[in-house]
């Protein structure tokens, strides 16, 4: 018969005990994510072609058409707008779940126990199935411009998911922080546009490489690493990315992941007492 | 066997007291806060902690098969204690040790989604309470039925109406199959005939062996339903035992509530120069062993009042009124001549008389029949407690009167009826 102690700090083993029990639970919130996300819209997933097409578009014409960037690259700039925008939703709607999904689901802490850090994993369901909508008009609209992608987009999956750690590490402690203090609410969409621009998402790395301060950008900005990494999937003959580049940024997700872990941890508790 | 054995359980908050100019809990405010007392002085920080045990020292046993109600004011804990049972919220210091699976009650319908139809919510509702997605397959026939809401199953629950709503999650909770169940004041949403469907299915539960913690106002369910009772007061077990014995501690804890007042001299007791009341009394005659009014408690009120009027004609007219306000009846003495000073009357309510609930006094003293010269309206409240036997229904008693009047029922013929 299964048997729970219950005492002041309670011990790690049977935390992640339950959170293997409570598996099936992360599959239901991360579907009824997904099934409310859609629920009562005329078009449904549509949207998730409808709206990375529609950004593209916008950011091309402002930026190709209008401010004219200097494209320092080989690639047409509507490619490295369009994988680096696809990339930047998936980004940034996890950070954005992820750091919304403690309060997003304040009437689950405050009635019923399970493994809070369910939350936040599940919340990754949405901008996965947005991801992969987009995915799949990117690729037609490659081949379509001429650069087919060989077998590097094997490799998808591993950016996909140091990017969703990046995301969820960086959630996770506004997820923790939101519970007592709803500022963090005000910053987290700051983060978002700002970043937008910071990264390499709508011009091309190769304009900013030959600045003196990049060796710094190149470390401080994880991201820039496995936005190019995720472009050198996806394009074929991509120059501007090397695997050890991408080093920093493995090493920057995997200790920001485990510290924002362990900071939720130790907030998780208190949840139900400030939310 | 004990499946629920706490040690010295105790759940502290900390409440700030905040002095001075004012402080809060923002970030903003922490913040500054925190940079002012770098340059200030440890002193003069006015914020001032104070520490709120929600439970202390609280310890028991449960074992298997008992069905136990927790009871006590608002403010005692009970909830708490719940929240810590469920794992909600952690002690502070003690130790809980369960053995077998709880789902908790604290709530019905917890983490239904107003966008997802029932048959979705069903899903989510079930796994959220810790069934597997197949034991919620083979359950879902049952639970729809229970709800009663077939039609509805591909609406939205936002269109719901709120009988819908509620039925559809106590059905899921209901077919919960867990071997401790804890259930925190359900029966106070949806109306008496789901409040009976409710202790029905607590009661199958409870007779398959399963393990119940039931926290409720209604103090007759927790009479008929539970074998045990926890009496909790300001975060402490103050009784654990025998429903019964449990019950009568409790009540007689909270009716020392004021069944008498008086004052010492006429100047400062309420009334007017005409009179003054000196005292009002509920004086009850307990049954053997028990120290709270019920239904079965005969009584008596007794007012005493200064008459500062030489040679009156006055009568008392007394009225017992609901705590709504509706009279139930008046009574008045026979108007007499009085001297000035002290006058006593005395009315003797009988046993079996009024109904269970919450009753307050006015009275008037009447000059020449005719004129109130000093009117006291709730004058004394007071609150009569339910008691039944022989019965497994535990709804509210309709009515203001519960007379106990001959009603006998008898077979007359012994035949078939074809």
């Amino acid at each position: 018969m299964q048997q729970t102690v219950i005492e002041a700090g309670r011990s790690e083993k049977y935390y992640w005990q339950d959170l293997w029990r409570f598996k099936e639970l992360l599959f239901i919130l991360a579907i009824r994510d997904i099934t409310v996300k859609y629920k009562q819209t005329f078009v449904g997933v549509a949207w998730a072609i409808f709206r990375p097409v529609l950004t593209v578009a916008v950011f091309v014409f402002a930026f190709d058409k209008v401010a004219k960037i200097e494209n320092k690259s080989d690639i047409p700039l509507q490619i490295i707008i369009f994988t680096g925008v696809i990339f930047w939703n998936f980004f940034a709607m996890s950070f954005q779940q992820v750091s919304n999904s403690i309060t997003g689901n304040a009437n689950l802490v405050s009635k019923v126990y399970f493994p809070r850090l369910l939350m936040p994993l599940s919340s990754v369901a949405v901008p996965l199935l947005d991801f992969l909508v987009g995915f799949l008009v990117m690729v037609p609209f490659l081949i379509y411009k001429g650069y087919t992608p060989n077998f590097n987009i094997l490799f998808v999956p591993f950016f996909l998911v140091l990017s969703f750690f990046s995301a969820f590490s960086l959630g996770v402690i506004f997820a923790s922080l939101n519970v007592q203090f709803r500022d963090f609410q005000q910053i987290v969409p700051l983060i978002v546009q700002y970043g937008f621009f910071v990264c390499p998402i709508a011009y091309p790395i190769a304009t900013i490489q030959e600045l003196s301060w990049y060796p710094i950008y190149q470390w401080i900005n994880p991201l820039a690493g496995i936005i190019e990494g995720f472009r050198w999937c996806l394009i074929p003959n991509y120059q501007y990315f090397q695997w050890d580049t991408i080093i920093p940024s493995v090493v920057f997700v995997t200790i920001t992941t485990i510290l924002s872990v362990m900071f939720f941890r130790k907030k998780e508790n208190s949840f139900v007492d400030y939310i | 066997m004990t499946v629920i054995e706490a040690e010295n359980i105790s759940k502290r908050y900390i409440i700030d007291h905040i002095k001075g100019n004012a402080k809060g809990n923002t970030l903003r405010e922490i913040v500054t806060d925190n940079i002012k007392n770098l340059f200030t002085k440890k002193e003069d920080n006015e914020v001032s902690h104070e520490d709120f045990w929600a439970l202390k020292g609280v310890s028991f046993n449960i074992n298997q098969g008992d069905r136990v109600g927790i009871i006590g004011s608002n403010g005692a804990g009970k909830s708490t204690l719940l929240k810590v049972l469920s794992r909600i919220t952690e002690p502070t210091e003690g130790k809980i040790t369960i053995k077998g699976r709880v789902a908790s009650l604290l709530e019905v319908g917890t983490g239904f989604h107003p966008e997802l139809s029932g048959r979705e919510n069903i899903f989510l509702n079930g796994a959220v309470l810790g069934m597997k997605r197949q034991d919620i397959k083979n359950q879902f026939d049952a639970i729809v039925d229970f709800a009663g809401v077939e039609k509805f199953l591909d609406t939205p629950v936002k269109r719901y109406s709120s009988g819908m709503y509620v039925r559809l999650g106590f059905a899921i909770s209901a077919h919960l199959e867990p071997e401790i169940l804890i259930v925190d004041e359900v029966l106070a949403v949806g109306d008496a005939e789901f409040q009976r469907k409710c202790l029905g299915k607590m009661k199958d539960a409870s007779t398959s062996g399963r393990t119940i913690l039931f926290v409720s106002h209604n103090l007759t369910a927790v009479q008929g339903l539970c074998n045990k009772a926890m009496f909790m007061q300001k975060g402490q077990l103050m009784e654990m035992g025998e429903t019964n014995h449990v019950l009568a501690t409790y009540l007689s804890h909270v009716q020392k509530t004021a069944l008498e007042s008086w004052w010492n001299t006429p100047e400062e007791a309420p009334g007017n120069d005409k009179a003054r009341l000196k005292s009002i009394k509920l004086i009850p005659d307990y049954l053997d062993n028990l120290k709270h009014l019920d239904v079965r408690t005969p009584f008596k009120i007794q007012i005493e009042f200064w008459n500062m009027i030489e040679n009156a004609n006055l009568n008392i007219s007394l009225h017992l009124n609901s705590l709504t306000g509706e009279c139930i009846f008046n009574i008045g003495t026979i108007s007499k001549a009085f001297d000035k000073g002290v006058v006593f009357a005395e009315c003797e309510i009988p046993a079996d008389f009024l109904n269970d609930g919450s009753y307050s006094i006015s009275f008037m003293v009447v000059k020449d029949t005719s004129t109130a010269i000093f009117n006291f309206e709730e004058a004394l409240i007071f609150e009569i407690e339910d008691y039944r036997e022989g019965t497994s229904w535990y709804g509210k008693w309709p009515g203001y009167v519960r007379p106990k009047i001959n009603f006998p029922i008898t077979q007359l013929e012994l035949e078939s009826i074809s």
